[in-house]
């Protein structure tokens, strides 16, 4: 292709303006040829990179192709030599095929790289920005455009095809409108529910509800949970599969010294130092169950909240803002651990209608 | 020298020295931090009172933080009245005991030099005779082979998991402590640690959890640690977050550090 075949094909309009610092199409259009390197020298905002980096960078390209040469045939030679069978023989194949097809291709795509950026010349350029509105014929053309297409679907001519669409448009958008309905005071008993938990209950023979073993569904000896620092996940009998129930009534029991237990402990919910707490961070509601018997902190893996274990679980890091409720605990007279009530205060996260429980609690005397 | 200095206005200088200080840094750090490198008992031949040996190896060994009759002393160590034998077992045979230098972990570490079966038979029978407590369990007690895999996993979950993950990867918990993994513990310390409760844990003692239960744990910890991991690096196998997160994280920014480089403007000197 020559410079005047180039301006025959193209007509002068057709040719895109020439970016202020690029080569003439004159100078860019020639592939290969011992005039190259002339030319662009000449042109502006091109920089040659000089021939001591382009001979670097030859080399360096070089050698990256011939290392994809090699890989490309110890790909081919793996293929031939590992056959796969059983899951070691495949083992190996997978990583020979695959350790030689990733250098291949690599080093191909590293050679290129140093091509470019060590051998081709540099350029600078600046483009200038065009005008962004569009000019009055275009606009109008649009317009009438537009106008044609409303008239061609019919929506101005077929009422019936217009009412129905609008029509359909109606209940998606009330949708959300309706659904803030469960924002209202009276709408469920969801937010009494929240407060009560299963151990309110008494069994069916009208006996304290007992703390059984979470998983095993063993009830608990307080006489067999004697080493401090000992801690179970409990859960209440009766219920130990009911989701619904355990979502609020799951317990952490933590046995300590007697003398380990500090004022915001309720002594009196306690059983020979034996602490039921919730298990439900007063966050957002993780489990919060990662107990560490040198310093009494129960850790919540979800946003780190820590509790003090001894010192009625108050808060001593983290997001949480209130303690974790502790259930009032004794023994029967087997000796196993049973629940004389339930928790003073709602468990788990805060919600809309759950205001300060812990203050009420207090104002009746009570601890919280 | 002066291929060198030459070099020091490269773009990828700055990173090399950012490297070499910190690889020299490292280098300092394990220079400095000190060693357990306590003179090593000498291992008395023939038989002796294992009490006295243990005493002796205690008063060398543990004493600068358990006190000398190892009634412990406030924020350097606890007592270890009580703990008995189980514990001593755990600690020294894990290298956690004795800890190179006071701080929030216990580390697993390579154990002292002093540390072998006789010498912590010795030990344990010192701290065994200061208060009772737990001892080592039978060889047929830790046995993974006669333990129940299924019903150790229900335990591991309802129990474990919570710090030590459901594949024994370890966690974190607080002000620099944390779950080791449990990839290394042999059956007798997984044992041994349910007993006494080492550190931060807490204790399950064998009217908690059986010595049968206990069994079952082993068998099903013992499991985990046997199972391959196949596809090479296991990043604590907790599944494709962490893949995810290793390839957004490393991958990703290898590759937009490649693109930068690849679309660099070179400096051109004018």
């Amino acid at each position: 292709m020559t410079d005047n075949n180039h301006d025959i094909e193209q007509p002068d309009d057709r040719v895109p303006k020439r970016v202020v610092g690029t080569p003439s199409p004159a100078a860019s259009t020639t592939l290969l040829g011992a005039k190259e390197t002339a030319r662009t020298a000449e042109a502006p905002g091109v920089n040659l990179q000089d021939e001591k980096t382009a001979k670097k960078g030859e080399k360096i390209a070089a050698l990256c192709f011939t290392i994809t040469l090699l890989s490309g045939i110890a790909f081919i030679a793996s293929y031939v030599a590992f056959q796969v069978g059983d899951v070691e023989s495949t083992e190996i194949s997978n990583l020979a095929l695959g350790a030689s097809l990733t250098l291949a291709l690599l080093s191909l795509a590293s050679g290129l790289v140093v091509w470019v950026r060590m051998i081709m010349p540099k350029y600078k350029l600046v483009q200038e920005r065009h005008l962004m509105a569009s000019d009055g014929e275009t606009r109008s053309y649009v317009g009438e455009t537009f106008l044609q297409g409303a008239a061609e679907s019919g929506i101005t001519k077929r009422p019936l095809l217009r009412r129905t669409l609008l029509a359909a448009a109606a209940p998606l958008g009330l949708a959300p409108l309706v659904l803030l309905r469960d924002l209202g005071p009276s709408y469920s008993d969801f937010p009494e529910k929240l407060r009560h938990t299963v151990w309110g209950e008494k069994t069916k023979d009208g006996k304290n509800r007992r703390l059984v073993v979470e998983g095993t569904g063993a009830p608990i000896r307080a006489a067999d949970f004697n080493s401090p620092g000992g801690i179970l996940s409990v859960v209440p009998e009766g219920y130990e599969h009911d989701l619904n129930a355990l979502a609020k009534a799951v317990l952490i029991l933590i046995k300590f010294r007697p003398e380990e237990l500090k004022s915001g402990t309720n002594l009196n919910w306690t059983h020979d130092g034996i602490v039921a707490y919730s298990k439900i961070c007063t966050h957002v509601g993780c489990p919060a169950a990662l107990y560490e018997q040198s310093t009494h902190h129960i850790l919540c893996p979800c946003h780190q909240s820590t509790f003090d274990a001894a010192d009625g679980a108050k808060v001593v890091f983290g997001p949480a803002a209130r303690p974790l409720p502790q259930l009032p605990i004794t023994v029967d007279n087997e000796g196993y651990l049973v629940a004389t009530g339930d928790f003073a205060v709602p468990v788990g996260p805060s919600f809309w209608e759950r205001g300060d429980a812990e203050a009420e609690v207090r104002e009746k005397g009570g601890h919280a | 020298m002066n291929r060198i200095t030459a070099g020091r206005r490269h773009p990828l200088a700055r990173y090399a020295v950012l490297l070499l200080a910190l690889g020299l840094l490292g280098v300092a750090y394990t220079l400095v931090v000190p060693t357990d490198d306590r003179a090593a008992a000498s291992i008395a031949s023939g038989k002796v009172d294992n009490v006295a040996e243990g005493k002796r190896l205690f008063e060398q060994s543990c004493s600068s933080c358990h006190g000398l009759n190892a009634e412990g002393i406030p924020d350097r160590g606890p007592s270890l009245v009580g703990v008995g034998w189980a514990a001593v077992d755990f600690q020294v045979s894990s290298g956690r005991m004795p800890m190179t230098q006071p701080g929030a972990q216990a580390p697993r570490k390579k154990p002292a030099d002093w540390v072998n079966d006789e010498t912590i038979k010795q030990l344990g029978a010192y701290i065994q005779s200061l208060g009772g407590g737990p001892v080592p369990p039978t060889e047929e007690q830790v046995d993974p082979a006669k333990g129940n895999r299924a019903k150790g996993g229900e335990l591991f979950r309802a129990n474990c998991i919570q710090c030590h993950n459901f594949v024994g990867a370890g966690g974190a918990l607080t002000q620099g402590k944390y779950a080791p993994e449990l990839t290394e513990a042999t059956p007798k310390q997984i044992y041994e640690a349910m007993a006494t409760g080492p550190q931060a844990m807490p204790v399950f003692n064998d009217s908690v959890i059986t010595p049968d239960q206990k069994r079952d744990m082993i068998a099903y910890i013992v499991g985990l640690q046997q199972e391959p991991n196949p596809g090479g690096a296991g990043l604590g196998r907790i599944g494709p977050v962490t893949e995810g997160l290793l390839l957004w994280v490393v991958g990703i920014s290898l590759l937009v550090l490649a693109a930068i480089w690849i679309t660099a403007k070179k400096r051109q000197a004018q």
